[in-house]
Parts: C-alpha cells; sequence; structure tokens
C-alpha cells in the first residue's frame, strides 16, 4: 500500500496554496508545509506570536530570540514583513482574514469537529492558539496520518477526545487519501492508485461518500 | 514629566501581597527578565509579594524569569493559553502537586480578554472555545447564525513591561516579536513597569513610530543589556544568577 510519508502529505497541502494566500502552518508537523511550496508560488505566513511573512530558520548561532515563532522556534524574516501586537494577530485569525489555517490533528470527525489539543484530563492542560485558529481562515484543513500509531482511526463518527472546534475543518490530507467534510459528511477527493476503496473504508472511523471523480493521490519522492 | 525611577527595586516596590500581575512575553520574547528577577529579590529580604495571580501566555522556562518567580513560591494562580515549555518542569510539579491554581485561556481570548481590560469593555463575544470543555459555565448568543462565546475583561494590579525604547512621558517602542501581549497588557494594569533598553530623552522617538502611548505608563527604568530567557536557559542558569 503507497502511503504517504509526513513529508510527501505536506507537499500536498501545499499544492492546494494559492500564490499570495495568508498562511497559518500549526506548530509542528505542519510547519514542513512551508517546504513545499510550488514554484513560482509565495504564501505569507502568518505566527500568532505577532510576526507576517517570516522565513526560514537562521544558522545556528545566528538566532535572534526576539525573532521566533508560535512554536518558540527562531525565524528569519522576508523582504515586506510585518510586527504586531497579540490582540491584532489573533484579529487577523477570528475576523476571517487569513486564507488558510493548516493543523495536525488527535481526531477529525464527519462534521467537521476537530479534536487537536488535549489527549484527555492527565498532565497539564495547555491549548495556546489551537482554539482560536480553527475560527475564521477560510479554509481551515488537517493533516495527519490516516490511523493512529496503533491503528485506530483517526476520521471518526464523532470525536472522543476533548473538542478543540465544533464543525470547524474543510478539508483534511491525511496519508492515505484527500478528503473534504461537506453536508457532515466525509467526502473522498483522493486516493492512492493501489489503494482500494474498500481497504480505505476499513481504515477510517466513519462513511466515505463518493460525490464526484477520485483522483490519484500521487507525491513525488521527499 | 518624567517616569524615569531609579532603580528594578524602586520600579517594582509598589507590588504587594494577593496583587493580580500581568508580564508580558511569549516564551523568553519580551519577556521583563530584569523585573521579574528584581521582584524575586525582594521576596528574599522581605517575604512579599506573595500570593500573586499572574498573567502570562506561558508559565515559564528552565529556573531564570517567571519560572523563578513561581520556584520562589510567590505565585497563587496563573491564567495562561500554554503552560508548556522546552523545560516546564517547575510549573507541572507545582500544578500536578495541587500547589498552584492554572486558569486555561485559549490564547487569543487571553489577548482580547486583556485588551478589553484595558479598553473599558467588560465582556464581548468570540467563536473561540465554543462546544468545547473551555466555553463550560459561560454564556452563549448567535449572531448571524452562528454561536459566540462571552468572555469577560481582564485587568490587574500591575503589569511588568519589556519596551525596547522609552522616553520620559512612557512613550514606548518594542523590537521585533517581543512586542506580543506587551502592548495590551500596559493598557490593563494600575501601575505600567517599564524595563527599557534605552531611555531617549524627550523627541528622541519618533510620534509616528510609537507603539504604546506614555498615557498607559506609570514608572520606566533603563536596563541596557537585558538578559534573553533562551540564552540563560542554554546556559543551563538558575536565578539568583551568578555575577
Amino acid at each position: 500500500m503507497d502511503k504517504l510519508s509526513t513529508n510527501q502529505i505536506a507537499w500536498r497541502a501545499a499544492q492546494d496554496i494559492a500564490d499570495g494566500a495568508y498562511v497559518n502552518l500549526g506548530i509542528g508537523f505542519p510547519e514542513k508545509v512551508a517546504q513545499y511550496q510550488p514554484p513560482g508560488r509565495e504564501a505569507i505566513f502568518h505566527t500568532e506570536n505577532g510576526i507576517l511573512n517570516f522565513g526560514e530558520s537562521p544558522a545556528p548561532g545566528e538566532e535572534d530570540w526576539d525573532l521566533i515563532n508560535a512554536g518558540k522556534k527562531a525565524v528569519t524574516l522576508k523582504p515586506g514583513s510585518a510586527f504586531f501586537h497579540h490582540a491584532d494577530s489573533f484579529a487577523m485569525v477570528r475576523g476571517g482574514h487569513l486564507d488558510v489555517a493548516i493543523l495536525g490533528a488527535y481526531e477529525v470527525a464527519e462534521n467537521g469537529d476537530l479534536a487537536n489539543w488535549s489527549t484527555g484530563p492527565k498532565g497539564v492542560p495547555a491549548v495556546g492558539g489551537a482554539m482560536d485558529l480553527v475560527h475564521g481562515a477560510k479554509r481551515v484543513a488537517v493533516i495527519m496520518d490516516h490511523v493512529a500509531k496503533d491503528g485506530r482511526p483517526k476520521l471518526v463518527q464523532r470525536c472522543s477526545l476533548p473538542l478543540t472546534g465544533v464543525g470547524c475543518v474543510t478539508r483534511i490530507y491525511t496519508s492515505l487519501a484527500v478528503i473534504d467534510v461537506e453536508g457532515g459528511r466525509f467526502v473522498l477527493r483522493e486516493k492512492p492508485p493501489a489503494l482500494s476503496f474498500e481497504a480505505l473504508q476499513a481504515a477510517t472511523g466513519a462513511e466515505l461518500l463518493l460525490s464526484g471523480p477520485v483522483a490519484d493521490l500521487i507525491a513525488p519522492e521527499l | 514629566m518624567d517616569k524615569r525611577v531609579a532603580d528594578l527595586a524602586a520600579a517594582v516596590a509598589g507590588i504587594e501581597d494577593g496583587m493580580t500581575v500581568m508580564i508580558g512575553g511569549f516564551g523568553g520574547a519580551g519577556s521583563p527578565i530584569e523585573l521579574i528577577h528584581a521582584l524575586i529579590d525582594r521576596f528574599r529580604a522581605t517575604g512579599s509579594p506573595r500570593n500573586l495571580t499572574v498573567v502570562n501566555n506561558n508559565a515559564g522556562n528552565g529556573h531564570v524569569g517567571l519560572a523563578a518567580l513561581i520556584e520562589a513560591g510567590m505565585v497563587r494562580k496563573l491564567i495562561c493559553s500554554f503552560p508548556r515549555s522546552a523545560d516546564p518542569v517547575v510549573f507541572t510539579e507545582l500544578y500536578l502537586a495541587g500547589k498552584i491554581e492554572l486558569e486555561l485561556v485559549p490564547q487569543g481570548t487571553l489577548a482580547e480578554r486583556i485588551r478589553a481590560g484595558g479598553a473599558g469593555i467588560p465582556a464581548f463575544y468570540t467563536p473561540t472555545s465554543y462546544g468545547t470543555d473551555l466555553a463550560k459555565g459561560k454564556p452563549v448568543e448567535e449572531f448571524e447564525g452562528r454561536p459566540y462565546v462571552r468572555e469577560r475583561w481582564l485587568k490587574a494590579d500591575a503589569a511588568l513591561i519589556k519596551a525596547e525604547t522609552a522616553d520620559p512621558q512612557g512613550n514606548l517602542t518594542y523590537r521585533a516579536a517581543a512586542r506580543n501581549f506587551n502592548p495590551l497588557m500596559c493598557m490593563a494594569a494600575k501601575e505600567t513597569i517599564v524595563q527599557a533598553s534605552r531611555i531617549l530623552p524627550p523627541g528622541g522617538i519618533d510620534p509616528e513610530t510609537v507603539v504604546t502611548p506614555g498615557l498607559f505608563v506609570r514608572k520606566i527604568v533603563e536596563v541596557p543589556h537585558p538578559r534573553q530567557e533562551e540564552d540563560l536557559n542554554r546556559a543551563g542558569a538558575v536565578y539568583p544568577l551568578e555575577a
């Protein structure tokens, strides 16, 4: 079964980002999406802690610790960047000014509910900007493995973990599929050609709808 | 008008037991480390202030700055969005032992609650947290067919702020992403206390570039070469720092 690697999932998500789009990438895995922008397209990346149009990490030893992203990693600036305070930053988020937010997830439900901030009552709870980021962006996309490490589906009928947001996810890029959330259902858009629909459905915790053509999900070696 | 004070000790002299103190910064960026350490020095010398409620995005990292304030036993309650860091051991141990209270607030809601506090707006509605555990018990209202959660303003007795430049009137600029919560907290506290890397003479800051107007600021102290939390942690520093 040709399962996409994490780099390939990030690559696939990057193909849907238009030139000039304003984009927020969640901490961790979603940050990889920035590496795979198609040639000729340049998105403008937003970080919650107050930078628009930041670039790659600096070389080790070149860090400026006043210039960090939401994951507290050092970044650099691109020409035409801007600084702003936290209230303006989240006005950009909730106010509908971002084109796309790409987040990781523990679970996504067929009604678009997202669980990505808490695995339960143990330990120290931490939410950061997750609950804000799921509101306001024109598209809220999730990138994740299709199933959890123990094989349980991450695409489910209803989330079992604490919710980050209700009915907020519009598209999911996984290691096995590209799926849209439409009318409270998962609609299959792409799958690897060698993977049967039945096998994909078996790895998915809610019904996959076929509505229109299903394209081949093929990513380059990365 | 001159809001400069003699030293760090004078800057934090008005913070009393039981106060709510906002502390600027996002992780180490914009964290007023020297003001925090001055407050710890006072506590070590006098036993006060204690039982503080602290508002910050995080819960400290390592054993300097906010983490050291918590480690000293001065903080009763923390209001924050993300009490995790590379080395959150101080807060984590106290929290799991039930020795410190946590109010977890989504980051954008935290920012807006502080902004509202400074702007005289007692409550507002936000889509953030609707339908989640963090909205439990909060009023919900529909606007244009969508549900929103009512959140309340957040105000403080004092704010500890890190700025890049200040003038004697208290006008401030910040450096890069060290701005973050600092301008909001300046507005929401009764006594806003600022450490600035440089204090310029009146007229030294172009009015077009002022980020925080001096009206929001009570005290300024110059700290010419502020330490960065990240550098201190990479060096394994523990407060009190060795000279």
